[in-house]
């Protein structure tokens, strides 16, 4: 290109005219401040009520984070669904179904009543239903991602349809009958291990992982920056040459692989597959999602606010418990919070996004 | 201070102010995060006159006219209408108080009628309570008689063309008997025959007694249309004049602060082979029979009305809309163009028209506006985005474009339009195109930085870019093309070469 290239770059850090940097804070840091926030509350109303911390009781932490670990894991996914614009309501339903695959899977053989698909599918190596689960997922997310992608119909309907449809698998895999007593080397996956005399159970770890290497994917590669350009103007994205249809197969698809790596870990942890698990975790994700700074719009959200959201949830569970808040109660205040959390954040956003 | 609604009370006694001036506004102060807007600016409105504003992209006249119409509120200065200290706190109070504002991007509601459109909030209602259709479309009627105006009040808004909806939107602004009309850049989106016909509702309104603020980066009309002009700079005030004191090249000099010696500096420079080649081109409804060839180093201009299929003909050239028949040919290979990634793979690069709907994210940042199109084929490996030279890069690109912006991480929903067009200028050179693809580059671009787009494009040609550029700007096409393409109703009527075109023979074979 010639001369036009001649200009050269400024020092890292100066303005590119003269006019004032602003200074930008993470989109986060609101959202941490609320975590922070409700955490004191439960603290100061723990001593004032119960005569005890909160947050410095290590059995407490273990299950706040084990609680979300199954919904973050799902969470992760159905985020970068909505930052192209769309949703999945499928994932619940999908963490029923795949469990109950996984858990056919892993059946025991000193188990006298297993649910056997073919003579001798039991006490196979943990891996089989790991895998199984997982590509299950994915093929489910890449159903939902080529649905929209062909028929244009809304993600609403499409993973609407799909979630139905993916429960009734669930129940017509045995009938409706669980799966129990599975192996103790795929249940491993779904235990703590002590560090410290802290216990940590390995879904929390498979979150953390999982969080990670979403974070990256989404700031660090193209096909995060894709990601943001379909949810932000689809029309742009298309111009600038992205395959929309593709690349929403790809989002769906890693959203449906986490749900079935949710669905694995609920059955290591359930030591079971029971066709009714994973109702309504789809909304939990979701509400961790929006929580976390995610605009349903599209376009906008980040997993690191989804993270937070996650742990948001958590506390806020475990805190009701620990008041002994009575569990209709919660499920009353719990919606209030959601709510708030992201009135709250989308007010802070609207004034940092003021536009000349 | 009266308050906006004694004001209202006040207007509608139909009592006079004693005040020379409809409107005043001194000493405005303005400040966004990281950006001084308006730095105590004044502004004064004769009634009977149409006033213009003038400036670059960035000088302040949006937020200036956003906080005459109530959309801002000034952090200091004084505010009077009629003579009469106010102080208005949003777009509602100020439209009760006679002034209205018709925006760049239409406010209007597509599914809605356009007599639905008009009266909402105010529609006339029978003793029941319930819309009185009848008497709505009546108004309307009236309405658009008095201004001339020839829409059906009953049809949808989004089946309108873009004039027509303009015409709505003045419509509806003349029906609050505004004393005070805000029109940002009306013609933007304008025919020339259509352009004409809102000059003489200008002129109508204006002998009604009405003020106009008129902003326009067109110096043409600004002779045509306006009585005073008020020049701003970087949220500076500059001067007011008559526009009959001024000649074009000292309002330029007042708005750069500098001279522009040359407007469309087009570098001559030899032609070579053949780059593209389209022949017999057709989208069924759309085009027809559309076929020419664009060489290395040549600019080939596209004129025609507004509608006349010249964007879709650029559209299905880069894959956006395929064509139903014809081919395309780059290098005298035959290239199915399905889609936007097969164009560029080719080498091709399409600014597109609409700055909005298809080319900013407007969620996204200045880097990630940029890059988004050059990461499909560089800056990437094992799925990485190669941050450090990819921003190095779009740095320099930003800066050679001249963008005004504190950083590269400001979002692109912050600039103004003109900036915002410079990002997606540097979106496409950073894919270094080989045939490029400019629907109206410079809509909406102040004077400097039009002539920086110009130069760039020039440049681009020199170093064998094949050039396409769309555009309803008769001087732009006459002063940077090399040959141009005249299109009517989905077909080719001509081709002028430079040195034969004249705006005359434009005009003729695009009305045929």
């Amino acid at each position: 290109m010639g001369k036009i290239m001649t200009a050269t770059a400024p020092e890292t850090g100066k303005s590119l005219t003269g006019i004032t940097k602003v200074r930008r804070l993470p989109p986060e840091v609101s959202i941490l401040a609320v975590l922070l926030g409700i955490a004191i509350v439960f603290e100061i109303l723990g001593w004032y009520f119960v005569g005890e911390s909160f947050l410095a009781n290590k059995q407490r932490l273990s299950i706040i984070v084990l609680q979300v670990a199954v919904t973050g894991i799902i969470a992760v996914g159905v985020t970068q669904v909505i930052i192209t614009g769309g949703v999945d309501l499928s994932s619940g339903s999908m963490v029923g179904f795949i469990a109950m695959v996984a858990a056919s899977l892993a059946q025991s053989a000193t188990n006298g009543r297993a649910v056997y698909l073919a003579q001798g599918w039991v006490d196979l190596n943990p891996i089989f239903p790991i895998l199984a689960g997982l590509a299950l997922g994915a093929l489910i997310g890449f159903v939902n991602g080529w649905l929209i992608a062909t028929t244009k119909i809304p993600p609403f309907i499409a993973t609407l349809g799909m979630m139905v449809t993916v429960r009734g698998l669930a129940k017509w895999y045995t009938l409706g009958q669980p799966i129990a007593l599975l192996h103790d080397r795929f249940t491993w996956f779904g235990q703590s291990f002590d560090v410290g005399g802290f216990p940590v159970p390995r879904p929390v770890i498979v979150f953390l992982i999982v969080a990670v290497i979403c974070h990256v994917a989404l700031t660090y590669t193209r096909y995060g920056k894709f990601t943001y350009a379909i949810g932000s103007n689809p029309q742009a994205a298309r111009v600038s040459g992205i395959n929309i249809g593709h690349h929403l197969m790809k989002v769906y698809a890693v959203a449906g692989l986490l749900s079935g790596l949710a669905a694995v870990m609920t059955a290591a942890r359930a030591q079971s597959g029971q066709p009714g698990m994973g109702v309504a975790y789809e909304l939990d994700a979701i509400a961790a999602a929006v929580i976390g700074g995610t605009s349903l719009a599209g376009g906008v959200g980040r997993i690191t606010g989804t993270f937070i959201g996650t742990i948001i949830l958590g506390v806020v569970t475990s805190g009701f418990t620990f008041l002994k808040v009575g569990a209709y109660y919660q499920e009353i205040v719990k919606g209030v919070i959601i709510v708030a959390a992201v009135v709250i954040d989308q007010h802070r956003q609207n004034k940092r996004r003021k536009t000349s | 201070m009266v308050s906006p609604s004694t004001m209202k009370i006040v207007r509608e006694s139909g009592a006079v102010s004693g005040s020379e001036y409809l409107l005043e506004v001194d000493d405005v102060r303005k400040e966004f995060p990281g950006v001084v807007a308006l730095d105590n600016v004044k502004f004064k409105l004769r009634a009977g006159t149409v006033h213009a504003l003038m400036g670059e992209n960035g000088a302040g006249k949006s937020t200036l006219m956003k906080i005459v119409a109530g959309i801002y509120t000034p952090d200091s200065g004084s505010f009077k209408l009629r003579g009469q200290d106010i102080r208005l706190k949003n777009p509602l109070d100020a439209l009760e108080n006679g002034i209205a504002m018709i925006h760049q991007e239409l406010n209007l509601m597509g599914p809605m009628t356009v007599a639905e459109n008009i009266w909402i909030r105010r529609e006339p209602t029978n003793r029941f309570g319930f819309i009185n259709h009848g008497e709505m479309q009546r108004r309307t009627v009236e309405l658009f008689s008095r201004l001339n105006i020839d829409v059906d009040p009953t049809v949808e808004v989004r089946s309108l063309s873009v004039a027509n909806r303009q015409m709505v939107e003045i419509a509806k602004a003349v029906s609050f008997n505004s004393d005070v009309l805000i029109m940002d850049e009306p013609t933007s989106a304008l025919t020339e025959r259509e352009v004409d016909h809102l000059f003489r509702i200008i002129r109508t309104l204006k002998a009604d007694g009405k003020g106009i603020i008129y902003i326009t980066h067109k110096m043409n009309e600004l002779f045509e249309i306006a009585d005073e002009v008020s020049v701003f700079r970087d949220g500076k005030y500059i001067a007011t004049k008559p526009s009959s004191e001024l000649t074009r090249d000292d309002i330029i000099r007042m708005m750069v602060g500098r001279d522009i010696s040359q407007m469309f500096p087009k570098l001559e420079v030899p032609i070579g082979d053949v780059v593209l080649s389209v022949k017999n081109l057709s989208l069924n409804g759309v085009f027809k029979d559309v076929s020419f060839d664009v060489r290395a180093g040549e600019i080939l201009g596209i004129a025609g009305l507004v509608g006349s299929g010249r964007s879709n003909i650029a559209e299905t050239i880069f894959g956006v809309t395929p064509a139903s028949a014809g081919t395309i040919s780059i290098h005298g290979k035959p290239v199915v163009m399905a889609s936007p990634a097969i164009a560029m793979a080719h080498g091709m690069a399409f600014l597109t028209e609409d700055r909005k709907e298809t080319g900013c994210f407007l969620l996204l940042d200045i880097q990630e506006n940029t890059q988004m199109a050059v990461l499909q084929n560089k800056y990437v490996k094992y799925g990485f985005v190669q941050r450090g030279q990819l921003a190095k890069d779009s740095q320099v690109m930003a800066n050679t474009l001249r963008v005004r912006t504190p950083d590269m991480q400001e979002p692109i929903i912050n600039l103004s339009g003109g900036n915002q067009q410079k990002v997606l200028i540097s979106r496409w050179l950073l894919t270094k195109p080989r045939i490029l693809i400019l629907d109206e580059p410079t809509r909406g671009i102040d004077v400097g930085a039009k002539a920086e787009i110009h130069r760039l494009v020039s440049e681009l040609a020199r170093d064998g870019v094949a050039v396409i550029m769309i555009s309803s700007e008769m001087p732009e096409v006459l002063g940077m093309s090399d040959r141009i393409m005249v299109i009517h109703e989905g077909r080719v009527t001509g081709f002028l070469d430079r040195s034969e075109a004249d705006q005359v023979k434009i005009m003729e074979l695009a009305s045929h």
